[in-house]
Parts: structure tokens; C-alpha cells; sequence
């Protein structure tokens, strides 16, 4: 059970802060934050220990969501409650953000009124909830000439690729109360999260792919939504189509509310949709990428003169040529004692920097369109340089965007809403795949 | 926080809350009411506006009675007076026809903290249990624990327990899980809510129509029942065989600990169970939070206790995403180490060659250490890379490699003679004195094979003014003794260097102590300080101790979904003791080959392993009348001398082992004596540890135990013996 929970900015600004047994001070939430600033690197800060009280905390949106407890509780339990409680704080007030916390505190507090009690979890459903919240959201929408040129949903840009309506998944659920028009949505999203290593051969070591199937819906009620998917479906390991174009994942779990009866043999998932955001599938594939990886690099380090690094990187993307990869960041290692470093970039929107607390050089591509290569020479001075030092350069790692792609070729085949449904509802399917982690070896 | 002007800020806010104008402007006021939530929560004492936050919840904005609520709550206990008189206005809201302000309304009045209050709230907790909304129902079962922690001391009311336990059948299901929490801390004291069969079922029955939260929760209150027969355990098992598979990382791993703790007869159905929830918890490991994946990592290294193997094959996930934070990294490490096989230890390897360079110096170090653990199984690969690393002539790598090196040298010897090329090849020294010391080591005790020792300690010894760490002037001054004993010609003036400078000007005791020591030792004779100074240069039975053996589920299941495995201060303190209580005696035979004690257990009790355990203290008169009455059962020259650790080490090394130490003879006195006992199968064992004068005056005496037992169990006593000589024997070799 939850003796409190507390909500602090990363500068320890107490946001929101709710007492549910009394059995600890209020002071715990200052010895928190000293404890939690205090941590090194290398101590894991999730559960720390006071006299007799555990905190436990997650970062979201850059602030701590705390809660303190004096039992044994599951730490699963807590991590994932206090998620849930970001990801409904998100969904209530647009945004996650110290400033839409700090507006909307008042919903906040109403939120974890219905959502614990006496340090018990009551419910987090947004259908329950909604029932029984009843301020409305502050949404806190900085006016910006940015925003209006380049909003990004999940960073992507959308502006270009037409997908759905820039901001529109980023606002309050609730927000729509009274208002008429235009904000019967449903998005269905498909994100995947790609985790790779390639060795120096350019051969792959490692290919793991986190998906999942999310649904944030506006809808004020809706009745049974139909999700098909790629009819040519696998899932498992053993069943292998010999050339058919089959997708396959090894394996999948569904949210609890998702009606599986026609999964087996039509691929489609039935589910009722609550307002707000939630996971309907979730999927994995490991030791395995059904498409070539989205970036080959061929590096070439040299010692050039005394103290200087010649690092020329070829950057390839193998996407097919009408996808564009985004935001695309490559990180190389540079041997200690870096000191300057003169670059040629191939447009003049790349930029590159020396980064010599991280020992390392960045170099960022905002867009990089399918079958592109891209080329680049730094040069790195390095005072004192020995051969050995090359070797310090390496493992390069990247991060990167892929709008309208799935690396496991997971579709969405048809959105269908029930027949009853009334109004007019506009249903928006995304695809988006991360690089959780993509590490190329020099 | 106590705020500049904080004074202030309350006045104008009490001015503002009773001027009529804005009370009759109700979107002013509440904007008021909000300020002075805020300011709450920012920790700023408002508690001065009590009386006006009281009168601001008469209204019918239910947002405003809500923060008006949270306001009182809080207060309430700074001002009971003053709290007494919202009860009436929360009284009549309990009798709402809204069941939303009724359970609101309840909610709040029992979260008043303050003495007097269970006479208030007593009858509309009573009329909430019989209430046709859940909402109200919900708020009313919780309420009757609030009322309970609000007078623990007093005696439980019957009538209520009897309607919670009815309420277990309320068709709500957050009804029924409430009902489960507040009897559990109603009934405290008692041993909290009986799970009888009947609840049992109806709970599991339940189970589809719970939420994810309730689930765990019902299912950790299951951990409680004990089925009576098997056919009822696999009934229970088949009903919540879905469970462990849920999408939610919280009920696959609640489910695991009931199938862990259910079928703790059937190893068959657990390994079975850990199989199923392998892919759940291997999925916590990818997932998007970060929290959510240390915490499926610290519980994946709990279940390769038992396991080890079962996450061989997706040793992949395990390799560090670059992005991730460093606590993450280490457990992955550690995880990573422990799968190693020979099919893919050339990857690991690999892998873990890319974490060495690292931008934290400490993941670096971690890496390298992670290949030294490997390498006493792989050395001659991982040497290659250590030695590769060298090369980078990074302050913190070469330091690192070397205490590797040493740490390596000592568990396993066969890879001494390619240890002591590479330090002789390398050119660059550590630089930082954890370094230094592991180096000073390394020259010190393979001097003779490592032909520029002499000069790199002489390299030491010059520098020896700037030195500021006494650790390693104590080092410096073992290991240029022990060189000398090996290669004196080359050693000899230098040494007399250091012994006169640590002497005559080193400022620290303990440093000066030490080169005294060295000093009237080698006037003694070069062959009495070899006798002393030299011995054993490896022991790989020290990974008795260090190394994994397959443990028990039930050595972890208690704690498996809950905090410890994070916090990981159970841990280290739970291995350990296992670690040194197992010494079975055929881990014995294989790990101590060339001991000489093997010879003393014969072969056919090596099969058998006996558990000891403290049991009831004994007080100092029983144990002498028992020692007097018992005769000695089995007395035996253990052929080494007592441990000159100090006397809590040894206690506390007894005890990790589950021997109690009842009284010893203080410090160096000789005779020297020790008493001990403990128990086991069934049996309750003395021992005396003995020490005599020593005829000689220069060598060292050695331990006599004798061991009287009650009733007579030999089994147990080889079993004993065998358990104490391997403790006073690792203490023994504990390098100084």
C-alpha cells in the first residue's frame, strides 16, 4: 500500500503531493529529493530506503513521480501504477510537462482522489474516471512560430507526410466537453521500438523489435471497434510460410478488454476503447529483421598527421526511396583529449559538434530520404596522440525516426467502427518505428 | 518550506476568502480556493484559513468541495476543533440522493485524522456498507479501516468483520478487493483476513472480472491459503494458468510467486511456470520505462539462481542499449556474465570488449571486471582482450585490468605465467591506489617471473614522498619484502630504502607499524621471514564462496515481486550465507583438490549434505552442564593454526554458517580457546576449538577440535567438521 504520493519538477518544486495514511511526515518529500540528487551514476536511484519507508519513483516528462510506502509492496505493481498515473495525467491534460502539471493541479489532485484510496488502488480506468472528474483541463499550449511549421507526433513530421492533423492527438480528452465538431477522433498507432547491433563486418549481431498497438481515442462513448491486421499474420517461431510475404512476430499480448474470436482466423482484434490512451497489443520479435537494418555505415578512422583523426563515415540508409528516415543523430566516440575538430558535411542542415565531456562527436541529420547515402570527414585534434588511441573510436551509435514504417511489416489492414456509432468519427492510423538502440561497431 | 513573506501571503488570502464580494462571485472565490491549495502543496502552512475554507464547503460545486476537502484532510489534525465543525455540512452530504457526493463525502470525513472522530463516522460507515451504489459501497469497507487505524488499541468490532467478510460477496469487484484490505489491517494483530476454501474459490472465481491492480493484489492475499489435497492445488493452478501470460508485467509476476509458492512440492510444475513467464519478464526487460526494466532485470537474476540456464538462448537481450543509464548497464552485465556459454561466449565477449571503452569510468571498470569473471572460465580470450585494453593507456582501464589480472592470478594459477608477460610487457603504471596496489601485488607475489619487477618497484619506492595513500605504502612494503625473499641481490639496498624512510619518517602508524614488523622480522633471519611472509599465491577454492551454485527456489520465492530484489540489501547478505552453508562435500572434493583435509573425510559420507541451524539460544550454564555430562564424540588436529582475524570476524563467520559462538578466550592469549554449538538433524552439536602453547616457539600452534553431541549422529558431526574447516580456513587465507 501507498503511504503518499508525490509529484516534483526536476528542480525538486513540490507540484503535487497527497498523503493517504499519515504515517509519514511531510517532510519525506525534501529527504527524497536530497536522496535522489545525491545518487551516483552507478546506484540504482528506483527504490531507495529511508528509516522505514521506501520511496519508489519513475521519470516521466522530466519530473519524478513518487511514491513512498512503508510495506513490501510489488515494485512491478508501484512502477506500473505510477506510469499509469503519468500516462493519464498526459491524457487529461494534453501534454506531460512541468508547466501542465503545475496548471492543472487541481485535476490532478481529483485524479488521484478517485484513483487511490487509503493507499489502496482503486481504479485507473478513463471510463470510470471519467464518471467522477469534473475540472476542466488548462491546456498549456506555448505560442510558438515552431509549432506551427513543425509539430512533430512522436517527433515526426507531419506537416509533410499528411498522415493526420499536427496537434490533434496532443490535447486533452476531456477538453471536448460541450464543444461540437471536429474532434471525434480515434488514433490508432503503431510504434515500434528497434534495438540492433551490427558488428565491424557489417554483419547484424542483434535485431530485436519492441511493438506495440496503441489507441488514443476522443471519442466521448464508443461502442466495438474492428482492428484488422496483416490476414498473413504468424505468430511463433515454428510456423514458417516458405516465400509468401508473411509477417511474422514471435510473440504477442493483448489488453485484457481485447476480444480475440475472430484473431485466429481473421486477424482482426475487437475492442471497446475507453477514452484516452491505451496499449491493445503489444508484440515482439527478437534475433530477427525482416527488412534490411535502416542504415549501413562504412567508416574509415586514419591517423593523419601527429595529433590529428581523420574519421570519414558513409552513411547509407536503406529504407525504400519514398520513406525518409528523421531526426537522424550519430554519435562517434573520439579518443580522449579531444580538443577541436573541423568538419565537411555533404548539406548545409547537417550540423556536427564535438562533445568532449562525452568524449564524443555528434553529428545530426534532420532528414535523410530512403536509398540516400550521406558522407562526412571529421577531422579530430587530439594533443598527444599514440595509435592506440584509435582504437578508443567506436562504437557508433544512432537514433532516428522512421515515419510511416514498420520494421516487421505489421499493417493495419481495416478500421472499422460499429455501425451504430453516431456522428461523424475520423480515424487516423500512424506508423512509427524508434531506434531504441542502434549501435554499429567499428 | 517556510517562504519570504509567507505572513503575508495568508493574511491577504483570509482578507480575500471573508470579503462578501468575492464570496459572492463564485468563480473569484474559487480561484482563491485553488491559491491556497497551491500554496499547500508548495509547503507553505495555510492552516490559519481553516474557519474560512470550512464555510467555502457549503456550496454545491462539487470542484470546490473537493479542494475544500483536500484542504481539511490535511489540516484536520493541526485543528480538530476547528475540524469538528465541517462534520455537520459532511454529515448531511452522506445523506446526498448523488452517490458521488456520498462516497466523496464519506471518503473525506474518514480521512480526518484526529482523535474523537470514530463516534462521527461510525454510523454512516455502517449505513455506506448497506448503500446501493458501489461508489459508496467502495469508500465505506476502506472507511472501516481508517476507523480502525484512528483507535488501534481498542477492541475489533464483531459486527463489522462479520459484514466485511459478507461483503466479499458483493457483486462489485473493487468491493470485494477493499473488503480483502481493510480486514487485513483490521484484523493485524490476529494474522490478518482468514482465506479459508470457500473464499479461496470465490476469489479465484472472481479473478476475469477483477482489474489488473486488484488482481495482484487478490493474488498475493492467495499466497496465504494451502490447498488441501494435490487435485485442489492443480485445480487452483489451471484456473490461473492464463494469469501468467497477462499483459500486465504485475499480474504475470504476481501469478509467478503463487505458482512458486503453491507448487513448492512439484519442482516439475515451478521450472515449468518459470518457463511460461520467461517471455513476460523478458519483455519487462525491453519495456519503454526504464524503472519497469530494472525491475524485470533484478528479477531475472533472482530466478537464475535457480535457473541459470534458462536464459541462455536470449542472452541478446541483454546487451546494453547506448542510451540506457548506467544502473541499468550493470545489471545487464552482471546477468550477461552469468549466461556465458561456450556458444556464445565469443559474442558476449565482444560485446562487452565495446562497453570498455565506455565514456563512465565506472561502466568501463565494470566491463572489465565482467571479462575477469569470465576469464576464469575462459582465460585464454579474455586475456587477449584485457591485454588488448592496455594498449588505450587509459589511467582508469590499466587500472582496472590490473586488479583484474591479480583477482584473476589468484583464482585460477594456470593463467599466472601469461598474466605476468602481459604486466611485464605493459609500460604504463596505474595510476590511482586501488590500481596501484593490485600491481604492487601482482610484483610482489610473482616477482620471480616478472624480470623488470625489481626496477618498477624501484620506480615505487623513489616516489615513495608523494605517496599519499597508506594502502599503498603497506603494499608497497609487503610486496618489496616478499620480492626480496625472491630475488634479494636486486632488492636488497632498496629495500632498505623504504624500511628507513617508513621508519624514521612516514608519519602514519599504521605504515610505520608495518615496516617495523618487516624490520625485526628479517633480523630474525631471512628463513623465518620467508616462513611468515610467503603463501599460498592462488587458492581457487575461494570460488566456493564466490561462485554460483544453483539454489533452491524457495531461497528466493519469499521475496521474488516485492522490494528486496531491487533494493538489493537482502541479497548480497542471502547469497553469501548460502554460499558458505552449502559446502556440500562433494563441491568440497572437486574445489579443494590439493587440501590436505580431504584425505579425513572418507568417501562415502561425500553424498550426503547436512543443514545446521541456531535454533533456541543457549545460556552459558546449560552448555557447561552439557559439556560436562557428554563425552567427546570426535577429536581432530585441523593442521592449521586458529585465524588471526579479528574475534568478530570469526563470530560473524561462524554465523553465517549457522554455528554460534558462545565464548572465546580475548586476543592472543595462549592457551587460546573457543566454544561453539549448533544444531542439526535433529541432533544439538558442542565443539571446543584449542589452541596450545606451541613447542616451538616459532611456529604456530595448531587447532584441536573436539565435538560432543546429543543424540549421537556421526553423519552429522563429519558433516560439521567439514563446515568449520572450511570456514577457519578461508579466513586463514584471507590476504591481508
Amino acid at each position: 500500500m501507498i503511504s503518499q504520493i508525490f509529484i516534483l519538477s526536476s528542480k525538486g518544486d513540490h507540484l503535487i503531493y497527497k498523503d493517504f495514511r499519515g504515517e509519514a511526515s511531510k517532510d519525506s518529500i525534501n529527504v527524497f529529493y536530497e536522496m535522489v540528487t545525491a545518487l551516483s551514476g552507478d546506484q540504482p536511484p528506483v527504490v531507495m530506503k529511508h528509516k522505514d519507508h521506501q520511496f519508489i519513483h519513475v521519470r516521466q516528462g522530466g519530473l519524478y513521480w513518487v511514491a513512498s510506502t512503508k510495506t513490501n509492496p510489488s515494485p512491478f505493481t508501484i512502477i506500473e501504477f505510477l506510469n499509469r498515473l503519468a500516462a493519464l495525467t498526459k491524457d487529461y491534460c494534453g501534454s506531460l510537462s512541468e508547466k501542465s502539471v503545475r496548471m492543472n493541479f487541481a485535476l490532478i489532485y481529483e485524479l488521484l482522489d478517485e484513483m487511490v484510496d487509503f493507499g489502496y488502488i482503486q481504479t485507473t480506468s478513463t471510463d470510470i474516471l471519467k464518471n467522477f472528474i469534473q475540472t476542466e483541463a488548462v491546456s498549456s499550449k506555448p505560442f510558438s512560430l515552431f509549432d506551427l511549421s513543425n509539430v512533430g507526433l512522436f517527433g515526426a513530421e507531419t506537416q509533410q507526410s499528411k498522415v493526420a492533423p499536427s496537434v490533434a492527438a496532443s490535447r486533452p480528452i476531456m477538453s471536448s466537453r460541450g464543444e461540437q465538431g471536429g474532434k471525434n477522433e480515434i488514433f490508432v498507432d503503431v510504434i515500434e521500438r528497434l534495438s540492433v547491433v551490427i558488428g565491424s563486418n557489417g554483419v547484424l549481431m542483434k535485431a530485436d523489435i519492441q511493438g506495440e498497438i496503441r489507441i488514443k481515442c476522443f471519442l466521448p462513448t464508443c461502442s466495438e471497434m474492428r482492428i484488422g491486421l496483416n490476414e498473413e499474420l504468424n505468430i511463433g517461431k515454428s510456423q514458417l510460410k516458405g516465400y509468401s510475404s508473411a509477417v511474422r512476430v514471435d510473440e504477442c499480448r493483448f489488453h485484457q478488454a481485447v476480444k480475440l474470436d475472430e484473431f485466429d482466423t481473421f486477424r482482426i482484434l475487437k475492442v471497446c476503447p475507453s477514452q484516452g490512451e491505451q496499449t491493445v497489443m503489444q508484440y515482439q520479435l527478437c534475433d530477427e529483421l525482416p527488412c534490411a537494418p535502416p542504415f549501413q555505415l562504412f567508416p574509415s578512422v586514419e591517423k593523419d598527421y601527429v595529433n590529428r583523426v581523420l574519421i570519414f563515415l558513409k552513411l547509407r540508409c536503406d529504407l525504400p526511396p519514398k520513406s525518409t528516415a528523421l531526426n537522424v543523430s550519430i554519435t562517434v566516440p573520439v579518443p580522449k583529449g579531444s580538443v577541436s575538430m573541423s568538419q565537411e558535411l555533404s548539406s548545409p542542415d547537417q550540423t556536427a559538434e564535438l562533445q568532449p565531456k562525452n568524449k564524443a562527436l555528434l553529428w545530426e541529420i534532420p532528414r535523410f530520404p530512403g536509398g540516400a547515402q550521406l558522407s562526412a570527414l571529421f577531422k579530430v585534434d587530439v594533443p598527444g596522440l599514440s595509435s592506440a588511441s584509435l582504437l578508443e573510436v567506436g562504437p557508433v551509435s544512432m537514433s532516428f525516426e522512421l515515419p510511416k514504417q514498420t520494421c516487421t511489416g505489421l499493417q493495419i489492414r481495416f478500421l472499422r467502427l460499429s455501425p451504430t456509432q453516431t456522428g461523424l468519427s475520423q480515424r487516423w492510423v500512424r506508423y512509427v518505428t524508434h531506434s531504441d538502440s542502434y549501435t554499429i561497431r567499428i | 518550506m517556510p517562504y519570504f513573506g509567507s505572513e503575508e501571503t495568508v493574511k491577504e488570502l483570509k482578507r480575500a476568502l471573508s470579503n462578501p464580494h468575492v464570496q459572492a462571485d463564485r468563480l473569484r472565490y474559487k480561484n482563491y480556493i485553488t491559491k491556497v491549495i497551491r500554496y499547500m502543496t508548495q509547503g507553505l502552512d495555510v492552516s490559519a484559513l481553516f474557519m474560512d475554507m470550512v464555510k467555502a464547503s457549503a456550496t454545491v460545486d462539487i470542484v470546490q468541495k473537493k479542494l475544500v476537502y483536500l484542504y481539511m484532510c490535511t489540516y484536520a489534525s493541526d485543528k480538530p476543533d476547528l475540524a469538528l465543525l465541517a462534520i455537520n455540512t459532511l454529515r448531511k452530504d452522506c445523506a446526498d440522493p448523488n452517490p458521488m457526493v456520498r462516497g466523496l463525502a464519506l471518503r473525506n470525513m474518514c480521512n480526518f485524522r484526529m482523535p474523537g472522530m470514530p463516534e462521527y463516522i461510525e454510523q454512516p460507515i455502517v449505513a455506506g456498507l448497506r448503500d446501493k451504489a458501489s461508489y459508496v459501497r467502495r469508500v465505506a469497507v476502506l472507511g472501516c479501516a481508517k476507523m480502525h487505524s484512528l483507535q488501534p488499541n481498542t477492541d475489533i468490532d464483531g459486527s463489522i468483520v462479520n459484514e466485511l467478510y459478507a461483503l466479499l460477496r458483493d457483486p462489485d469487484p473493487v468491493v470485494v478487493v477493499n473488503c480483502l484490505r481493510a480486514l487485513e489491517e483490521i484484523l493485524k494483530d490476529e494474522g490478518g483476513v482468514v482465506i479459508n476454501k470457500p473464499i479461496a474459490h470465490h476469489l479465484l472465481n472472481r479473478m476475469k472480472d477483477l482489474d489488473s491492480w486488484a488482481q495482484s493484489e487478490v493474488l498475493t492475499f492467495l499466497l496465504r491459503y494451502r490447498p488441501r489435497s494435490d487435485d485442489e492445488l492443480f485445480d487452483i493452478l489451471s484456473l490461473l494458468d492464463a494469469f501468467l501470460q497477462s499483459a500486465h508485467a504485475h499480474v504475470a509476476v504476481a501469478t509467478l510467486r503463487l505458482f512458486l509458492h503453491l507448487a513448492s512440492a512439484h519442482p516439475a510444475v515451478q521450472a515449468d511456470a518459470l518457463l511460461r513467464t520467461s517471455a513476460p519478464l523478458l519483455a519487462t526487460c525491453g519495456a519503454a520505462s526504464r524503472e519497469l526494466r530494472f525491475a524485470g532485470l533484478c528479477h531475472v537474476q533472482q530466478v537464475m539462481r535457480s535457473q541459470p540456464g534458462l536464459f541462455a538462448t536470449h542472452y541478446k537481450r541483454f546487451f546494453c542499449g547506448y542510451s540506457e543509464p548506467s544502473y541499468i548497464k550493470f545489471r545487464k552485465m552482471e546477468i550477461l556474465v552469468e549466461l556465458v556459454n561456450d556458444e556464445n561466449v565469443a559474442l558476449v565477449l565482444e560485446e562487452l570488449r565495446s562497453y570498455c571503452t565506455d565514456v563512465s569510468p565506472e561502466l568501463a571498470q565494470a566491463a572489465i571486471a565482467a571479462i575477469g569473471r569470465i576469464a576464469r572460465t575462459y582465460s585464454e580470450k579474455c586475456l587477449d582482450i584485457l591485454t588488448g585494453l592496455l594498449a588505450l593507456k587509459q589511467d582508469h582501464i590499466t587500472s582496472a585490468v590490473t586488479q583484474t589480472f591479480r583477482d584473476l592470478v589468484w583464482f585460477c594459477p594456470q593463467s599466472t605465467a601469461a598474466v605476468c608477460q602481459t604486466v611485464e610487457a605493459c609500460v604504463d603504471n596505474p595510476q590511482d591506489s586501488e590500481g596501484k596496489q593490485a600491481l604492487l601485488w601482482l610484483l610482489g607475489e610473482h616477482g620471480e617471473q616478472i624480470s623488470s619487477a625489481p626496477y618498477v618497484m624501484e620506480g615505487y619506492i623513489d616516489g615513495l614522498k608523494t605517496e599519499l595513500s597508506s594502502a599503498v605504502k603497506m603494499e608497497l612494503l609487503s610486496a618489496s619484502v616478499k620480492m626480496f625473499l625472491c630475488r634479494p641481490a636486486e632488492t636488497q639496498d632498496m629495500l632498505g630504502r623504504l624500511l628507513h624512510y617508513c621508519i624514521e619518517e612516514e608519519s602514519d602508524m599504521c605504515v610505520r607499524d608495518r615496516a617495523l614488523l618487516y624490520y625485526r622480522l628479517l633480523q630474525r633471519g631471512v628463513e623465518e621471514t620467508r616462513k611468515v611472509v610467503t603463501g599460498p599465491k592462488s587458492d581457487p577454492s575461494m570460488s566456493v564462496l564466490t561462485g554460483r551454485q544453483e539454489e533452491p527456489i524457495s531461497l528466493w520465492a519469499s521475496t521474488f515481486n516485492t522490494l528486496g530484489p531491487l533494493s538489493g540489501w537482502d541479497l548480497c547478505l542471502q547469497t553469501a550465507v548460502i554460499s558458505a552453508s552449502e559446502p556440500s562435500g562433494s563441491a568440497e572434493n572437486e574445489l579443494l583438490p590439493g587440501s590436505t583435509d580431504v584425505a579425513l573425510s572418507s568417501p562415502n559420507d561425500t553424498q550426503e549434505e547436512i543443514s545446521l541451524s541456531l535454533g533456541p539460544p543457549l545460556s552459558h550454564e546449560t552448555f557447561e552442564k552439557m559439556w560436562l555430562d557428554l563425552e567427546i564424540l570426535h577429536r581432530q588436529t585441523l593442521g592449521f593454526p586458529r585465524p588471526k582475524t579479528a574475534s568478530d570476524t570469526l563470530q560473524a563467520a561462524l554465523q553465517l554458517v549457522k554455528i554460534q559462538t558462545l565464548a572465546f578466550t580475548p586476543g592472543d592469549a595462549v592457551p587460546w580457546k573457543a566454544y561453539l554449538y549448533t544444531r542439526g538433524t535433529g541432533t544439538l552439536i558442542l565443539a571446543e576449538l584449542l589452541q596450545e602453547v606451541p613447542e616451538a616457539p616459532d611456529s604456530e600452534g595448531s587447532l584441536v577440535v573436539s565435538v560432543k553431541q546429543h543424540p549421537k549422529n556421526q553423519q552429522t558431526i563429519r558433516g560439521f567438521v567439514l563446515i568449520l574447516k572450511s570456514v577457519l580456513q578461508t579466513l586463514n587465507v584471507d590476504p591481508l
